[in-house]
């Protein structure tokens, strides 16, 4: 997993509630056994037509935003399914973060598996970012995760929380399964000990 | 069980079930919690199998790890001359191939016990209640309903399940939803979950673990409980749970995997130890009347877009903040005008299937509205029934000529047209009145739109050829 220190890059505007993983990536493209190559299909059904033309008033079609880096969106980002091609699509684009007011349990987790930040803000900022994100690419936004600060392009900053294990796997672009791996006596031991309690299990 | 963290506190059920998992805690109050049951299927641990490969690791406890394919599969009577669509074979194929390098166990699409991953799980006795149960889909919430901490997880931590039979957790916060009182006569396990999310919103339990608690939750069957707690998701809370019963009890008797003889006395021992105290702590509670709910459907592409089937299509300016142009885009997406009764709503299709109601007690729902009755002219109408062995009992008490003479197509088991992996979709524009859990754009097929809603609502809807107020219907003479 690649590190997230600091990150200054476009921030593409989403204004719309509930963008749920299906439209993120549709099912069609989840068929792939890879990790990689989902960027081309990110959004694909608000992106393109059927003919695959894209659709030129999508945002991440616009020429301001086509290099964006960081997705400004409503409440409840990423609700639906538990499909890690939805990060690994947004990350496949090129997308390392995501502000928004909430995100779906799930993706919110999911991001933090591969290297991108979930930054929970409040309304009002979120709509002042929104509006920054709307001028297009000279607006550019920086997300410190050390410092744990979204900076719009005019210099308004916003301090945002994140769960200190997760932001220093996250600083470190650390692998969790080598982590617990170093606990194999302490999980031995747990199962020891169910054998007992609960041996039905 | 003195190994059992005790806590002089009052606990929720959640919290019982957490403490009992617990494996090591960090000063940060991250967990890791053990996992009892980690289901899989085929399109989303193939890049989770492919890394114990490239890394060289094992799988933890494969008998603990139960495979199926179910999203890919063809539902078609002839797929076992194999999958045409190249993409989905490989991937069936992979899951076969993994399952046997890895030593797990497996139902493979030509076993009579293959169907849905969250429908076999329960129905062989997997899932039992206090557990863990996790797989790589969000409708894991499903074996909540069994007074199991179940929820779906990404890849990434199919992948750390796979490998130490752990994952690392912060505790979510605790929700409890009561539904008291009793439900009208044709008002099901669907109407109220629909008509919960109605309430809370999709975001409502974004966080949280939710129990269902209150008479009406009490007296629903084991079914009628998975179909609540496989929606606790739609209503963004990752897992949902309802605490283990007599029902409950009676429904794992006997099953291929539950615990047998003295076995089975000390688990039903442990197993009424785990209800939520009465002066549990609880983070958000919300309660509805069970009189009070009505049949239910969606009008929009998402879950929370749920209405009383006597409502008519709201309109944008009915909502309010990011809601209103949410409103507008579904508005569009859908076809439909404000102001339009719900039951003016023609349908194209019916689809009668997926974990949230494809078992045998949704089959029967859904036959009793169609004995003697036809499909409307120019409906279309599938029925996947969630897993070989509920087929099997269909036939076995003849539903299947119920549907096949009312011009519905008999299929074989699998998620289907719930999310249109396999070749069952919905073509643009065609209007689907379905028993699964997610109306979002594209879901059933591109352009498709869905309505969700109860097996005996969608029944109905197929046989009057629009959406139709299911406790009228059945009043009528045939």
């Amino acid at each position: 997993m690649d590190k997230f220190t600091t990150l200054t890059g476009i921030a593409a505007p989403m204004p719309l509630v509930n963008i749920d993983t299906d439209m993120i990536i549709p099912k069609q493209f989840l068929k792939t056994i890879q990790r990689s190559g989902l960027g081309i299909n990110l959004f694909d059904e608000l992106r393109y037509d059927r003919d695959g033309n894209e659709l030129p008033d999508f945002v991440l079609n616009q020429p301001a935003y086509r290099q964006a880096e960081i997705i400004v969106a409503g409440d409840n980002f990423g609700c639906g399914s538990s499909r890690e091609h939805a990060p690994w699509a947004l990350l496949d684009f090129g997308i390392r973060c995501v502000i928004s007011t909430s995100f779906a349990d799930i993706f919110f987790n999911n991001c933090f598996k591969n290297g991108i930040l979930p930054v929970v803000l409040p309304q009002e900022a979120v709509d002042v970012l929104m509006e920054d994100a709307r001028k297009g690419a000279n607006a550019r936004m920086t997300v410190d995760l050390e410092s744990q600060t979204v900076t719009s392009s005019d210099g308004v900053s916003f301090a945002f929380e994140v769960d200190p294990f997760r932001k220093h796997c996250l600083l470190n672009g650390l692998d969790d399964i080598g982590l617990t791996m170093e606990k194999a006596p302490v999980i031995e031991s747990y199962e020891t000990r169910m054998a007992q309690a609960r041996p039905w299990v | 069980m003195t190994t059992e963290p005790q806590s002089a506190a009052a606990r929720t059920l959640y919290d019982k079930i957490w403490d009992a998992h617990v494996v090591d805690r960090q000063e940060d109050g991250t967990c890791l919690l053990y996992i009892d049951r980690h289901l899989v299927h085929e399109v989303t641990s193939p890049q989770a199998f492919e890394g114990l490969r490239m890394t060289g690791r094992k799988v933890r406890a494969p008998e603990r790890t139960i495979a199926v394919p179910d999203h890919n599969v063809p539902t078609t009577w002839d797929r076992e001359q194999g999958i045409d669509n190249e993409e989905s074979r490989i991937q069936v194929e992979a899951l076969d191939r993994n399952a046997r390098e890895f030593g797990v166990v497996y139902y493979p699409v030509t076993d009579i016990r293959q169907g849905i991953v969250h429908i076999i799980g329960p129905e062989q006795g997997w899932t039992l209640p206090g557990m863990t149960v996790v797989c790589g889909d969000s409708h894991t919430s499903t074996h909540g309903a069994f007074g199991a901490l179940a929820h779906g997880i990404g890849t990434s931590e199919v992948e750390h399940v796979l490998a130490t039979q752990t994952l690392i957790q912060k505790k979510s916060k605790n929700m409890k939803v009561e539904v008291t009182g009793r439900l009208a006569p044709g008002v099901t396990a669907k109407d109220v979950v629909l008509a919960i999310i109605g309430k809370t919103g999709t975001g409502g339990g974004t966080g949280h673990v939710i129990e269902y608690c209150g008479e009406a939750i009490r007296n629903l069957s084991m079914e009628g409980r998975m179909t609540i707690c496989n929606m606790a998701i739609e209503g963004g809370a990752r897992a949902g749970l309802i605490a283990p019963d007599q029902t409950t009890f009676d429904y794992v008797k006997g099953r291929p995997h539950a615990p047998k003889g003295a076995q089975w006395e000390a688990a039903v021992n442990w197993w009424k130890t785990l209800f939520s105290d009465d002066d549990a702590h609880w983070d958000k509670v919300v309660t509805l009347r069970g009189e009070d709910i009505a049949p239910t459907i969606t009008w929009g592409t998402s879950p929370e877009d749920a209405l009383p089937i006597t409502a008519a299509v709201p309109a944008p300016e009915d909502f309010t903040g990011g809601k209103v142009e949410a409103a507008r885009r579904s508005l569009d997406y859908m076809g439909l005008t404000p102001g339009t009764p719900l039951t003016d709503i023609a349908i194209d299709a019916v689809f009668i299937g997926s974990c949230t109601n494809g078992r045998i007690e949704d089959l029967r729902a859904a036959a009793q509205i169609l004995r003697g009755r036809r499909l409307a002219a120019g409906v279309r109408g599938m029925v996947v029934p969630g897993s070989g062995l509920v087929r099997a009992q269909a036939e076995e008490e003849g539903l299947d000529q119920v549907f096949k003479d009312a011009g519905f197509e008999w299929r074989l088991a699998g998620c289907s047209m719930c999310l249109g992996m396999n070749p069952d979709q919905l073509a643009p524009g065609e209007r689907c009145a379905a028993t699964s859990n997610r109306n979002f754009e594209g879901r059933q097929g591109y352009k498709g739109r869905t309505h969700l809603m109860s097996p005996a609502m969608a029944a109905a809807a197929g046989v009057a050829g629009h959406l139709v107020d299911v406790r009228e219907f059945a009043a009528e003479t045939v």
